[in-house]
């Protein structure tokens, strides 16, 4: 029955466009996700918030809440059995918070109750009593992590030096669904939480410690996942509807609103950043200086490692004699940020690339030559010192993406109102437009940095069934839309040559997979799938009707090592990936109004494992890339989110998306199972300033802060940092 | 309040706070949760749902306003296996979490009922009320217009 002798023709292997399981469900509604949940005798969950940034907690009375008729529990800080702290590297944030609140948002107490209405009821019963105190910003605050990079010399000069500073707003992930989950308690004393997260055995962890259950007691499975985009790494109400479940001993039901999800996750960290590139006068990078700060909020959640990722693609994917990085983040009474797609990459690249195009202006050279004469190829270093081992087409892809086509100029000769800057409001009909075309490259790591073993593990089993043999894939990792349910099958069907696969559902009773970041799942999880397939195949000859054949396999990367802390050297990153973007925008230079016309992008993805999902990764990050250049941002006052809707936070809608074209570049990652490399996060971080490139052409305003604002684009208001 | 409403071809007589959503009605008096709520404030379309053929947000209209109307869900648009939009939504791949989908699939159904084929252009105007934070709007945009293109002359 196996796949000796000739080769069966089995459809659905990796290269093929094979179209998601999860996409019937998903299409009629069917498809569960975690606010869909429901239990009998359910009991729902909400949380009281601080209303302040910074304040001192002198007293919580839940008298009144837990008066309320149909309350079922109202807990503070003192009612957490385990560890009162939480967090995925540094527990440093309270479950619930005892004599301080840190930032505007920050759980206070929870409330059960029969229904949500009664929940939030009680909820606002609860008095907590505040004395404020004074809010801390930027760079007030406590450093958390400082990242020094020294490359080459520090004693350099050269004959063109051109500088700015630049600025990154918050961003948001802005997941459709919110953070929602279904903690059900279990006969053994234990819970059943069914939630979406990225990462389900670092929130089973956190749940243990909290709740003072084991790790047996503790079992995750991943519910329906409404997007993630780093958003769901940390935990958000996964330890408070457990602690309710048990404590009411009721399935207890959480699910945030629109605008407490804006509270509930963290965010893209904001950067401050101070450039300096020096060249020589025919256009070889000789040196980069820069300062980042990034603003991490209250609590370190992922900080650490995104402040690491900032230094270390400081200066871009170019070859530089020198770099001097100084990267910090800072503990603020501003919303706690960490992971979001791009992941420290995006700060720097919005910076170095305007620096680049900075560079090429004052150079009198062409910016797409300066870049390619300065591009980062297999066999250098980059600034931490590491050898750039896999694949760097750096030349290749600028080369590429210079060559597309470019869009006709519809704005000269408008065809539909649509087609111009403000669209059907009716501004301009093509007066006062001009347009402008921008180019960016960026890179990244694929996988965790700096010594973490994120390892992943997958068990395989075939057995028969009616005769025939069917193949169930089980991991810990978390599908949130980009499609890895599809390329585990996909695989599983290569290795194994058996057209019948099923994936299950992820939970925590199979090894971790670590986190659904890092553009990591496809190379990691997907190559512990095929170890265990592996296994699998060589035993196929045991399969029989009686007896299913079962391994399970983990799959590890290379080993890494932490930058060291005074020079910021170290073969810290596992793998690099890399993608470039131009963008063509029309500017209304009388309104500042824009429209993003086209974006060109060229990425090598090493291989393509499906080429309908690989696109729309590649689409998605774009779009998002695209908001933060022109909408996106968390407007903080004093610590305070002002734009906690989506009213009020914009997201790019179908028609902000421009067309998209795309080149997808394959060079095998040698590392890497099928030689695939990470896709997920690279559209994000070069195409925002791409899209900016595009503006300053057009506008002729240098723009050193994103999101770019109608304002920013007006010459007559034009105050621009400049050199 | 007592309140009778027509949905998916059902009558339901519900009992309901005058001040109910018709998107938590539908979820959770009765149990229709592929209709999903994003914002709650009209802003996203993941709640749409057809009002007399209308794609309507069912988060800014209040269950008693769609009495003596005809609502159609997600689930009603199912109910007779996959629409043609429904299997063009799956070839182009015009989703990657799926959560705003039921909405986007509402939303081109009651576009697609008054334009059945939409050039680029109209498939945008009409599509805008519904994010993807995904991004998956190249694929949907295909979705729709290859419906247009196999509509009945």
């Amino acid at each position: 029955m196996a796949s000796s002798g000739t080769r069966t023709l089995v459809r659905g292997r990796i290269g093929e466009l094979v179209l998601r399981p999860d996409g019937v469900p998903k299409v009629t509604g069917a498809f569960q996700f975690a606010s869909d949940l429901s239990r009998e005798g359910m009991a729902w969950g909400v949380t009281v918030r601080s209303p302040h940034a910074h304040a001192r907690i002198a007293a919580i009375d839940v008298s009144e809440a837990a008066a309320l008729h149909g309350v079922l529990a109202v807990l503070t800080h003192a009612d957490v059995p385990g560890r009162k702290t939480y967090g995925m590297e540094h527990h440093d944030q309270p479950v619930l918070a005892w004599d301080e609140v840190r930032y505007e948002g920050e759980p206070v107490v929870i409330v059960a109750a029969v229904d949500l209405e009664t929940a939030r009821l009680a909820a606002a019963r609860v008095r907590v009593h505040y004395e404020e105190l004074p809010v801390v910003t930027w760079d007030d605050g406590i450093v958390l992590r400082h990242v020094p990079i020294r490359h080459g010399d520090q004693e350099v000069s050269a004959e063109v030096v051109v500088s700015g500073t630049y600025e990154v707003g918050m961003q948001d992930q802005a997941f459709l669904g919110p953070e929602s989950g279904l903690a059900i308690p279990a006969e053994d004393g234990g819970i059943d939480l069914h939630v979406a997260t990225q990462w389900l055995h670092v929130d089973q962890e956190q749940v243990a410690a909290s709740t003072g259950l084991t790790l047996e007691q503790t079992r995750l499975h991943l519910a329906g996942v409404g997007g993630a985009f780093g958003g769901r790494e940390d935990v958000s109400m996964q330890i408070h509807a457990s602690l309710l479940a048990l404590r009411s001993g009721r399935p207890v039901k959480m699910v945030y609103t629109r605008e407490e999800s804006f509270y509930g996750h963290v965010h893209r960290h904001p950067a401050r950043m101070r450039y300096e590139h020096g060249a020589t006068r025919d256009g070889r990078l000789v040196y980069v200086k820069a300062d980042v700060l990034l603003d991490g909020g209250a609590y370190a959640s992922s900080s650490p490692a995104v402040v690491s990722n900032a230094a270390t693609f400081a200066v871009g994917p170019y070859r530089v004699e020198s770099a001097t990085i100084d990267a910090t983040v800072t503990l603020t009474n501003n919303p706690p940020c960490g992971a979001m797609r791009g992941f420290g990459a995006v700060q720097v690249a919005f910076a170095h690339e305007a620096q680049m195009d900075r560079l090429a202006a004052a150079l009198g050279i062409d910016p797409v030559d300066l870049r390619i004469a300065n591009a980062l190829t297999t066999g250098d270093r980059m600034i931490t010192g590491q050898l750039v081992e896999g694949p760097a087409p750096v030349a290749e892809l600028l080369e590429r993406l210079r060559a597309m086509p470019l869009p006709p100029d519809t704005a000269m000769l408008p065809s539909d109102q649509r087609d111009l800057p403000g669209g059907l409001a009716n501004v301009t009909h093509g007066e006062g437009v001009r347009r402008g075309v921008g180019y960016a490259i960026g890179f990244k790591n694929i996988g965790f940095s700096e010594g973490f073993d994120d390892y992943a593990t997958a068990r395989v089993r075939v057995s028969l069934v009616d005769g025939a043999p069917r193949v169930e894939v089980h991991t810990a990792a978390c599908e949130v839309g980009q499609g890895l349910v599809t390329v585990l099958a996909q695989i599983a069907r290569t290795e194994l040559e058996i057209a019948d696969v099923v994936v299950l559902q992820a939970d925590t009773l199979v090894g971790s997979a670590g986190s659904t970041s890092a553009s990591r799942q496809t190379w990691m999880t997907g190559g512990a799938v095929r170890l265990a397939c592996e296994a699998v195949r060589a035993r196929l000859h045991e399969l029989s009707p009686e007896r299913h054949v079962e391994e399970t396999a983990e799959h590890h990367h290379r080993p890494t090592v932490p930058l060291d802390p005074v020079t910021g050297q170290g073969d810290s990153v596992v793998a690099l990936a890399f993608a470039a973007h131009r963008a063509v925008a029309d500017v209304d230079c009388e309104l500042g109004l824009v429209r993003v016309v086209e974006i060109a992008t060229s990425q090598d993805v090493g291989r393509i494992i499906n080429p309908i999902q690989c696109e729309g990764q590649i689409q998605g990050g774009i779009a998002q890339g695209l908001g933060l250049a022109v909408m996106e941002e968390i407007q903080l006052g004093a610590g305070r989110i002002r734009n906690a809707s989506f009213t009020d936070y914009l997201i790019p809608t179908v028609l902000d998306m421009p067309t998209v074209r795309l080149d997808i570049l394959e060079t095998p990652h040698p590392l890497a199972p099928y030689g695939l490399n990470g896709v997920g996060e690279p559209p994000t971080i070069a195409s925002t300033p791409a899209v900016v490139a595009a503006l300053r052409d057009a506008s002729g305003i240098a723009l050193a802060r994103v999101p770019v604002r109608p304002e920013d684009l007006t010459t007559s208001s034009s105050s621009v940092s400049s050199s | 309040m007592r309140l009778t409403l027509l949905v998916n071809d059902e009558r339901h007589e519900l009992e309901i706070a005058h001040t109910a959503r018709l998107a938590d009605v539908l979820r959770d008096e009765l149990g229709l949760v592929g209709t999903k709520i994003g914002c709650g404030e009209g802003a996203c379309g993941a709640c749409a749902v057809l009002v007399d053929g209308r794609a309507v947000n069912s988060c800014l209209l209040l269950a008693a306003a769609a009495e003596g109307h005809s609502v159609t869900t997600i689930e009603g648009i199912s109910r007779d296996g996959l629409t043609p939009l429904q299997q063009a939504f799956i070839a182009e791949d015009a989703l990657q979490c799926g959560y705003c989908t039921a909405g986007q699939v509402v939303a081109a159904t009651a576009l697609l009922a008054v334009n059945p084929s939409p050039t680029v252009e109209d498939v945008r105007a009409g599509m805008v009320g519904n994010l993807c934070r995904c991004g998956a709007y190249p694929g949907i945009e295909r979705a729709i217009l290859r419906l247009g293109q196999v509509a009945p002359a």
